[in-house]
């Protein structure tokens, strides 16, 4: 992980409350977002993703708390007096405008002559990978385009801030595949902090520094994509970002930063107090286990931690095959998946197997 | 033969529709007092006679201005209302909205008499002014209608973001709103300017000693010798409607092409 000496903090949030009539949207926001960050907040439909960019952006007032943009209150600031831009799902193109108009929208109170402006706005347009597109007509553009038109005319006033509220979302695959490695380089490249809402946490993975997971209007979770996936919070955040496989378990005792764990299926396990991100009360807990941190042990191989079970299902990907395996004493099924190799068989439904597993990839939820 | 029966229900429709409006510029150019077949010859003669009618001048001269008027004020009015009705949310807007759009289906008999009543209460002596108010009251719910479509079809991400990219709100509307929006201004404009020009009841009960066409014609119909100038009025007016429809289909269709929107409905 790259943690070296954290950012200067762009944005600074402090206990941001936002109440819809009673309804309680944002609870207690606290969060710094550092210049330069690549920066999502990731949670599903209607967790208020969207109310707090729109907060950021100046759209909705906020019913209490602070958002500092670069240490400056934003309280009374309209949105157009704001240093950030914001790229809208719908991308928001000016239809009536054609597409070197809507990129050059923000710049007409920039006081720049005709030329020097024609000029920014080809450079944005070349920096989207538009060149030459400047006279279409904003409403003959595709998805894809469309959303470099919306980059390109937020980026032209260089915000200290982008928000993009799931810039993503209206592309196919393939394209948003694409773009996300394409809004990467140039975030990169641009060095202007982003602010990403997304509800699909393989992007966030995939693009952020640092990722906020939201559930109903609270941040679960703050963190790097790895530190995230390998170390989720809660049960719920490990549910939420990628699969995981749940075992109950029985915290034994804890020692000297040790913890003695008890989990029917696998036997006992010694796990590091930093595997468990809550309170380690001795009874019963739950251990959390991603499907690649489980091998099925084909014949003739060993490892030192093994536990034996029963293949309940087998989904064949081509690149990968996931097993679902009933362990011997354990309450329910967990998923493995194992990466298809020349020479590795694939296992059929019904076979007896063995797993090997590793305490350190084990999350203990108390 | 299914079709046969519903083919001839459509061509007695059109008959019946149009075959009046047909009979008019028929006897406008007839040469002849009398209304009746077989016609008599071409002449010109009651279009000579509109334009050597002064108190026929006045009366369009007043049909006019009050046209006018009402398109414009109603337009206004119902720019601001179909942008509350489709941007803000406030306590009991369907009852308020469903207020404004009543006279849409109020009797208009009732209307004019209510008006009138109200008028001569209050000591307002009628004057155009009074018919340029009674319009007004029966255009708002057209124009309300008619732009409230633009509002809705328009996506209102579009200001924010012109308001995100540093314009004020109210810049923002004459750079983004009014251009979405225009279109559905013309036809608004064009829609009560007609409403108005041939509306009677609310013109007759409040026009006072100032009539306005129709009033005029109304008056008119007294003495059987006009007729033929009537013909010849009405043969012009629906020349001039005829225009008009087709001038506001042309510029919704023209808006809905330039904001890339399918076409859905519409007048023609
Ligand atoms: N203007 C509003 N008035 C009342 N409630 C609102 C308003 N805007 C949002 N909400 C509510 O606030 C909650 C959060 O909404 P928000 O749009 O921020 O969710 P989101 O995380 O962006 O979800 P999605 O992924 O569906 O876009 C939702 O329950 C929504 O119904
Ligand atoms: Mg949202």
């Amino acid at each position: 992980m790259k943690d070296k000496t954290p950012p200067r903090p762009i944005i600074t949030l402090e206990g941001v409350h936002k109440y819809y009539g009673d309804y309680h949207a944002l609870r207690g926001i606290d969060a710094e977002i550092g210049e330069g960050e690549f920066f999502s907040l990731l949670g599903p439909s209607g967790c208020g993703k969207t109310t707090l960019l729109r907060a950021i952006a100046g759209f909705e007032d906020i019913s209490s708390g602070r958002i500092l943009l670069d240490g400056t209150d934003m309280e009374g600031v309209p949105p157009n007096r704001r240093p950030t831009n914001m790229v809208f799902q719908s991308y928001a193109i000016f239809p009536h405008l054609s597409v070197a108009e809507n990129v050059g929208f923000g710049l007409r109170k920039a006081g720049m002559g005709n030329a020097e402006k024609a000029r920014a706005v080809g450079e944005a347009l070349e920096m989207v990978g538009l060149g030459g597109y400047g006279d279409r007509a904003a409403h003959a553009l595709s998805g894809g385009q469309r959303q470099r038109v919306a980059l390109a005319r937020a980026l032209i006033l260089k915000p200290k801030v982008l928000l993009l509220d799931e810039p993503l979302s209206a592309l196919d695959k393939k394209m948003r595949e694409q773009m996300q490695s394409e809004l990467r380089r140039l975030q990169r490249q641009v060095g202007i902090t982003f602010i990403l809402v997304t509800h699909d946490q393989e992007e966030a993975l995939i693009m952020s520094d640092r990722i906020a997971v939201m559930f109903e209007g609270e941040i679960a979770q703050l963190a790097p994509p790895q530190e995230l996936y390998r170390r989720p919070a809660s049960r719920r955040v490990g549910e939420f970002i990628g699969m995981m496989n749940f075992l109950p378990a029985t915290i034994m005792s804890e020692a000297s930063g040790k913890l003695q764990v008890e989990v029917p299926g696998l036997g006992k396990a010694e796990l590091e107090r930093a595997q468990c991100p809550g309170p380690a009360n001795p009874g019963p807990g739950e251990i959390g286990l991603r499907p690649e941190s489980l091998t099925v042990l084909f014949d003739g191989q060993d490892a030192e931690r093994v536990a034996p079970g029963k293949v309940e299902e087998v989904t064949y990907y081509g690149d990968m095959t996931y097993y679902d395996v009933r362990l011997e004493g354990a309450p329910n099924n967990v998923t493995v998946s194992m990466r298809n190799m020349p020479g590795r068989p694939v296992l059929a439904r019904g076979e007896a197997t063995k797993l090997a597993w590793d305490a350190r990839a084990m999350v203990l939820f108390g | 033969m299914k079709g046969r029966g519903l083919h001839i229900y459509a061509l007695v429709y059109l008959v019946f529709l149009y075959a009046p409006i047909v009979l008019l510029p028929l006897f406008a150019f007839n040469d002849g007092t009398t209304i009746a077949f077989p016609l008599q010859g071409f002449t010109l003669d009651w279009f000579r006679a509109l334009v050597t009618t002064p108190a026929l001048h006045e009366a369009t001269l007043n049909s006019l201005i009050i046209a006018i008027s009402t398109a414009v004020l109603s337009t206004c009015l119902g720019l601001f209302a179909a942008r509350a009705a489709t941007r803000y949310r406030f306590p009991a807007k369907p009852v308020i909205v469903g207020f404004i759009m009543l006279p849409l289906v109020l009797p208009e008999i009732i209307v004019a008499i209510s008006l009138l009543v109200v008028m001569l209460q209050l000591g307002l002596s009628l004057s155009i002014w009074t018919i340029i108010a009674g319009h007004t009251l029966i255009c708002v719910p057209f124009a309300i209608a008619i732009l409230q479509g633009s509002f809705s079809n328009m996506d209102r991400s579009l200001e924010e973001a012109s308001v995100d990219l540093g314009e004020t709100p109210l810049t923002t509307f004459r750079l983004v709103t009014l251009p979405l929006v225009m279109p559905g201004i013309i036809a608004s404009l064009l829609i009560c300017f007609t409403i108005s020009l041939d509306e009677f009841i609310i013109a007759f009960f409040l026009s006072g000693n100032e009539p306005t066409l129709p009033v005029y014609l109304w008056g008119q119909l007294r003495f059987p010798a006009r007729l033929p100038v009537i013909m010849a009025l009405g043969t012009i007016l629906v020349g001039l409607s005829v225009g008009l429809l087709i001038t506001a289909e042309f510029f919704r269709r023209r808006g809905l092409r330039r904001a890339g929107l399918p076409d859905s409905g519409g007048f023609l």
